[in-house]
Parts: C-alpha cells; sequence; structure tokens
C-alpha cells in the first residue's frame, strides 16, 4: 500500500468502510486489557505487571510498549508529545507522533506545559510536569536485576521476597573498582520503599524528577510485555550508600545556545578535529529559553535552524 | 568534515520512504511482479511466513513477501503486525493429523510402515545443481508428473498406530476440551511454561533459530537422540463450534507438516522404559522447521523426564524467549535509534576514570623519579 492510501484508511472516519483500524490502532478488547494492566500499575508503584503486549506496526524495541500505553489511554481531548533522547523532531519521536496524530485525531505539541501525554524515550522533560500530565516511558529491559539474573523466574521471586542483596552487592562492587557507583543510565530506583524498579534507560541526571513528581509516570516495555508505574506523589529513591551518595551529571559547560546550565547536555561533534559543542538534549526547553532572549556563546549557530526544518 | 545532522524531520522519512518503494520496484523496465506469482512460485517462502507470522493466509503472505523484496522476516513482521489487528473468536477443535488427507508421508523408523512411504513433492534426493533451463526465457510448461496406479490408503495409518498394541511409544498427550488452550498471542509468556504455551512458542519460532537449537542438541548439547518416527504433509479440516450454533463446522481446510521424533527413554522407578516423543507442527510445507521443533520439544521436556538440564535447547527460559524473530529482530535494530543521551553519560564516566586513571599513574612515575634520583 503506498503512503497516501495508508493515510486514507488511518485517518476515515470511525466506523466507515475505509478506516480499517479502530481509534488509537488497537480494538477496544485491547485497550481495556492494557488499562486494566495500568490500574494494578498504579495500586502496586514499582511492580511489573505481565501485559498480553500486541505486535505493533513499528518493530519491537522501537518503543511499541510506550505506543501501546497511549493508544490505551488518549483521547480526542488530549494534546500528545512524543521526544526521543529529549527531542522532539528525532526521526523515531516524529515517526510516533505523526501515527497518533493520524489514528487518534490528535493535536500534538512540542510545549511540554501544554502536553496532557508525553511520550519518551530515554529522557523526562526539564520544565517540571504539573497534576494531570502523564509521562509514558518506552522501555526496552523492565527488569533492573536482568544484568545479574538472567532467569525471570528467579527475578521475580526475588521481588516477591524484597531479596535486593544483589543489586547492592553489584553497586558495591562499582565502588571498589571504580571508586563510584558506575550506572550512568538506567540507574536502578527504589518505588515507595518497596519495588526495587528501572528508570529506563534515562540518564541519572533524570531520576530525581521521579520522586515525589505531581504527573503519573507510566511504563512500557512492549517485547518484554511488562506495564509498571509511578503514581504521582511517590517517593522514588536511588539507590546509593551513605559514603557514597547517590549524584546526578554535571557539566562544566553550560548550553552553547541558550547558556542554560541546570539542563542535561548533548555534546555534538563538529568537526573530526576535537571540536565539539554542548546543547541542551531537551530540544524544547532550549528553545523556549532562546526564545526568552538567552544567549549562548554559539547562539545562531545553524544546528538551530536544523531544529526548525525538523520541527515542520 | 561538517557537523552532521544526527536529527531527521517529516521529510527525510519520507522521502527515504520514497526511495525504499523505488528499490523494491526494482528496474522498471522488467514487468512488475504479481501477487499470485508469488503466491503460487515461491510456495515455500509463503509457508514460512505464514507459519512464523501466526496467520494462515497465502495471498496476504504472497503480499507481504513482495511489499518486503523477498525479506522473510521482515513479511513476517508484516503478518503479524496485521493479524494482532483481527478480533479473536475462539479456538478451534484439535485437528485431527490421523486424517490428514497426506500429500507427503515418510517415517525413518521402519522400512515400510501401514500405508507406505510417500515421498510427493520433495527437494530429498535431488542434485543440487542450478538448472539453467530456468533461467531460460518462455520454458516449456512443466510437464503434469506420472499419476499413482491405485489411490492411497485413507486415512494413513500413523507411527502411533504402529507401536500402539505394544507400549512401546508414550501415549499422544490429549486435548481434554475443558481448559483453553494457552495463547501467547493475548498473554505474556510465563514460567514454567506449558507444553501448549511452549508448542505454540516454538511454531511460531524462527525457523533458523530453532534449526541451531536442533543441530546442536543432535552434536551432544543436550542429545536426545532422535529418530524421524513420522513425517505427514497434507491438508486437514479445522473445526470450530460457534457459540450460537453449539455443533462443530468446518471452516477451513488448511495444509499442516507435522512431525514425529522418536528418542529412548531409560525408564524411571515408576515408569517403564519406552520411546517419548518430541512433537513439530506447522502451518504449511515447513519441514526443515517442523523437524526442528519436534527437536527441541524433545529437548526441553528434560526437566519433565528427570533428564539433567544443563544445555542451551534444554532451556526453557533461553529458548521461548529467543526463538521469535519478530522480537529478535526488532530489538537488535533498535540499536540503529539514536543512544546519544546514555552515551554522553557513559562518556562523561569513561573520561572521569581516564583522568584518574592518568593522575595516578602521574603520581606513581612522580614517586618513581624522586626515589630514582641520586642520594647526595
Amino acid at each position: 500500500m503506498n503512503a497516501q492510501a495508508n493515510d486514507a484508511a488511518l485517518t476515515a472516519t470511525s466506523n466507515s468502510p475505509e478506516r480499517y483500524y479502530t481509534y488509537g490502532y488497537l480494538d477496544e478488547q485491547t485497550k481495556r486489557m492494557i488499562r486494566r494492566a495500568i490500574l494494578k500499575a498504579v495500586a502496586i508503584p514499582g511492580y511489573q505487571v505481565p501485559f498480553g503486549s500486541r505486535e505493533m506496526p513499528v518493530p519491537y524495541g522501537w518503543g511499541t510498549g510506550g505506543i501501546q500505553l497511549t493508544a490505551a489511554i488518549i483521547g480526542p481531548d488530549d494534546v500528545y508529545k512524543c521526544i526521543d533522547q529529549g527531542a522532539d523532531d528525532t526521526t523515531n519521536a516524529v515517526s510516533i507522533r505523526r501515527f497518533f496524530a493520524k489514528v487518534a485525531d490528535v493535536a500534538t505539541t512540542e510545549d511540554t506545559a501544554e502536553a496532557t501525554i508525553i511520550q519518551s524515550r530515554h529522557r523526562i522533560p526539564e520544565h517540571p510536569l504539573k497534576d494531570g500530565q502523564i509521562m509514558v516511558f518506552q522501555v526496552p529491559q523492565p527488569e533492573p536485576l536482568r544484568g545479574l539474573e538472567p532467569r525471570e523466574m528467579e527475578t521475580r521471586a526475588m521481588h516477591a521476597y524484597e531479596e535486593y542483596g544483589l543489586q547492592y552487592v553489584s553497586l558495591y562492587e562499582n565502588v571498589s573498582a571504580f571508586g563510584r557507583i558506575a550506572a550512568t543510565a538506567g540507574y536502578p530506583v527504589m518505588v515507595d520503599e518497596r519495588y526495587l524498579m528501572s528508570p529506563s534507560p534515562i540518564p541519572k541526571f533524570d531520576n530525581p524528577k521521579l520522586h515525589n513528581s505531581q504527573a503519573l509516570m507510566l511504563f512500557g516495555a512492549g517485547r518484554e510485555k511488562r506495564i509498571y508505574a509511578i503514581p504521582p506523589h511517590t517517593t522514588v529513591r536511588s539507590l546509593d550508600f551513605e559514603d557514597y551518595p547517590f549524584e546526578t551529571q554535571k557539566w562544566e559547560e553550560s548550553c552553547a545556545l541558550c547558556a542554560a546550565d541546570d539542563s542535561y547536555l548533548d555534546e555534538v561533534v563538529l568537526d573530526d578535529q576535537g571540536q565539539r559543542m554542548f546543547v541542551c538534549s531537551d530540544s524544547h526547553y532550549c528553545s523556549d529559553r532562546r526564545a526568552q532572549g538567552f544567549r549562548g556563546p554559539m547562539a545562531g549557530h545553524e544546528l538551530v535552524d536544523i531544529d526548525k526544518d525538523a520541527g515542520q | 568534515m561538517a557537523y552532521v545532522a544526527v536529527k531527521g524531520g517529516e521529510r527525510a522519512i519520507s522521502n527515504a520512504h520514497a526511495l525504499l518503494e523505488e528499490a523494491r520496484r526494482g528496474d522498471p523496465s522488467v514487468p512488475e511482479l504479481l501477487v499470485d506469482q508469488v503466491r503460487e512460485q515461491l510456495s515455500l517462502s509463503v509457508d514460512r511466513v505464514m507459519a512464523e507470522g501466526s496467520c494462515y493466509d497465502r495471498d496476504l503472505a504472497a503480499l507481504a513477501i513482495k511489499q518486503s523484496a523477498g525479506d522473510v522476516a521482515e513479511a513476517t513482521f508484516l503478518m503479524r503486525a496485521y493479524r494482532t489487528t483481527l478480533p479473536r473468536f475462539g479456538f478451534s477443535k484439535p485437528v485431527e493429523t490421523a486424517a490428514m488427507a497426506v500429500r507427503r508421508r515418510i517415517s525413518a523408523a521402519f522400512k515400510d510402515i501401514p500405508g507406505g512411504q510417500v515421498l510427493g513433492a520433495t527437494f530429498d534426493y535431488t542434485h543440487r545443481l542450478l538448472d539453467f533451463k530456468l533461467a531460460a526465457e518462455g520454458a516449456d510448461p512443466v510437464a503434469p508428473a506420472p499419476q499413482a496406479l491405485e489411490p492411497m490408503v485413507h486415512p494413513l495409518p500413523t507411527i502411533s498406530s504402529v507401536f500402539s498394541h505394544e507400549n512401546l511409544l508414550e501415549q499422544e498427550a490429549r486435548f481434554d476440551g475443558d481448559d483453553e488452550p494457552f495463547d501467547l498471542t493475548r498473554e505474556p509468556m510465563s514460567f514454567p511454561a506449558g507444553r501448549d504455551q511452549r508448542l505454540q512458542a516454538l511454531a511460531r519460532g524462527d525457523e533458523g533459530f530453532l534449526l541451531s537449537l536442533a543441530y546442536s542438541s543432535q552434536r551432544g548439547w543436550g542429545s536426545t537422540h532422535p529418530l524421524c518416527g513420522e513425517i505427514r504433509m497434507g491438508e486437514v479440516p479445522v473445526e470450530f463450534i460457534p457459540d450460537e450454533l453449539g455443533f462443530p463446522i468446518e471452516i477451513a481446510d488448511i495444509t499442516l507438516t507435522e512431525c514425529i521424533m522418536l528418542s529412548g527413554f531409560a525408564g524411571s522407578a515408576e515408569r517403564a522404559p519406552q520411546y517419548t516423543r518430541g512433537y513439530g507442527l506447522t502451518f504449511g510445507h515447513n519441514e526443515r522447521k517442523t523437524m526442528s521443533m519436534a527437536i527441541v520439544d524433545r529437548a526441553l521436556r528434560a526437566r519433565e523426564l528427570g533428564e539433567e538440564v544443563d544445555a542451551p535447547c534444554q532451556d526453557e527460559e533461553f529458548v521461548l524467549y529467543h526463538s521469535d524473530n519478530v522480537e529478535a529482530s526488532g530489538f537488535v535494530q533498535h540499536l540503529k535509534l539514536p543512544h546519544y543521551v546514555d552515551f554522553q553519560a557513559d562518556l562523561l564516566f569513561l573520561r572521569k576514570l581516564r583522568a584518574e586513571f592518568f593522575d595516578r599513574k602521574a603520581a606513581a612515575e612522580a614517586i618513581t623519579a624522586h626515589q630514582m634520583e641520586p642520594a647526595e
């Protein structure tokens, strides 16, 4: 089918013969099954709820868990934002945003404050989230203990018995090998002082944003068929030791475009002679600051135009 | 070297897709491949896509193969993504493969098995020599194959029936009709896996993965010493009991390949020695896959039969979690997505470690240099 015929099939009015797929793509039974899993996940913060994950029209590993969560909760009044690596204009984020614009007839935005649903891979936006917003995370590996124990039967038992000694031993081994805890992204957290949870591969820089958040955090792992959640105002503690406390990433530089010194920075290689610049990974946060008149040392760099062009 | 944008907008994506369409079509001076040509002339690809795509529809499988430019894993993914949107009406009655309209049936266990060996259409015993006649255009129509002088026995006796009065072969596991069979397309994998869940996973599993696992078992990594009891391929009717009728109706005739592998069992205190079975069943004509499935099924029965579990093919989490090529292909290829946020986190860490390494080294060298200085 060519792209245009595809568009027509997806955007035709509900129940017309041209509409081959239901609103939000998933059939109503599947959405109900996912909503039930979400309710259970919210009721047991940090617990991984198995669910009957479906094949989606994008590959496993490319956001199928997040897409199924969004498909189950989205409605025509929602405003949808989708980011990958913090940016609205990365290819996969563009692709997923277009998908929901088509199958859910939904308004899309890049503005964090304006969005009701924010789907993300690898980042939490810099702009503080507020009551009523829902973060949807795409999760490649929901099991925080998987790297230490490959067997699902074992790890499920470890969670059931709250047996997390292995995790602490692993962190201790980090300290003895590297002088610090080595996890840099996907840094394990304890939710509501009960379940050990993987925050998905967000940089540990974003971990504090999970703690007592006003927004509901939903995590979907399509391939691994698990959903978990952090309800608003829940205690989320990044694991550490008294003498090796948790700390986030810091940069000596500030954003070259907007001068922000409080945001997660991406390193952009300018040439193969070692020249590089650091810019906000959160593209909307950066452009918002530039609109407010903040100017970094390389403000006006062509990278700004690339953002604009891609965001069209 | 100028800065290369790693970010790409909608335009880049749609242009790439236009180029893909062009590449798929190939040289426009060559006539376009029709879906029914794929269905009729690439029938074994169609069968594989139906089996791994878990969807019995030759036309859709042929379309998927055409759309994916012959990439069978991609075609399987297209089938799965389509099938998942279909409503599930229920489950059929178990198909009776014993009553199959057989097109091919062989047994390696006996020289002659009741009903006989039926070779059917097979690559076996062909000499793998490229047939340049096929490359010539406008080749003559294929002459019809000779017909047998007498009709085949129907129903064709099964290997189980041959063994039945001596109890040398364990009984077939029968579906009792009460419990709804496990359905992986509705429920996630769970462990320990029942045999229904396992067989469904294997039937959908990647042929290459199962082939290699079966091969590893044959080479001694969890050997089951299998013997090919029977392979049969042909058509069976599918019966379904709609709620509103309450009695079975035939809804389809489908082609299936079935394989029963026999493996010895030494017996235990409670159980007499006998042959055990490994079972393989797939949509379409998929012999290599079905045989591999039967070997792996038997290997995965190790725990049940009190055998040692130490090889990959006997480990159900290892086998069942990694046999699905739609999951595997997606996750391996997701590495193409940008990872620069995590990479940046990693880089910061690595730079810190390196800085500390060189500081330590410099400090150690300074001490050594100090010690080497001649005493005054």
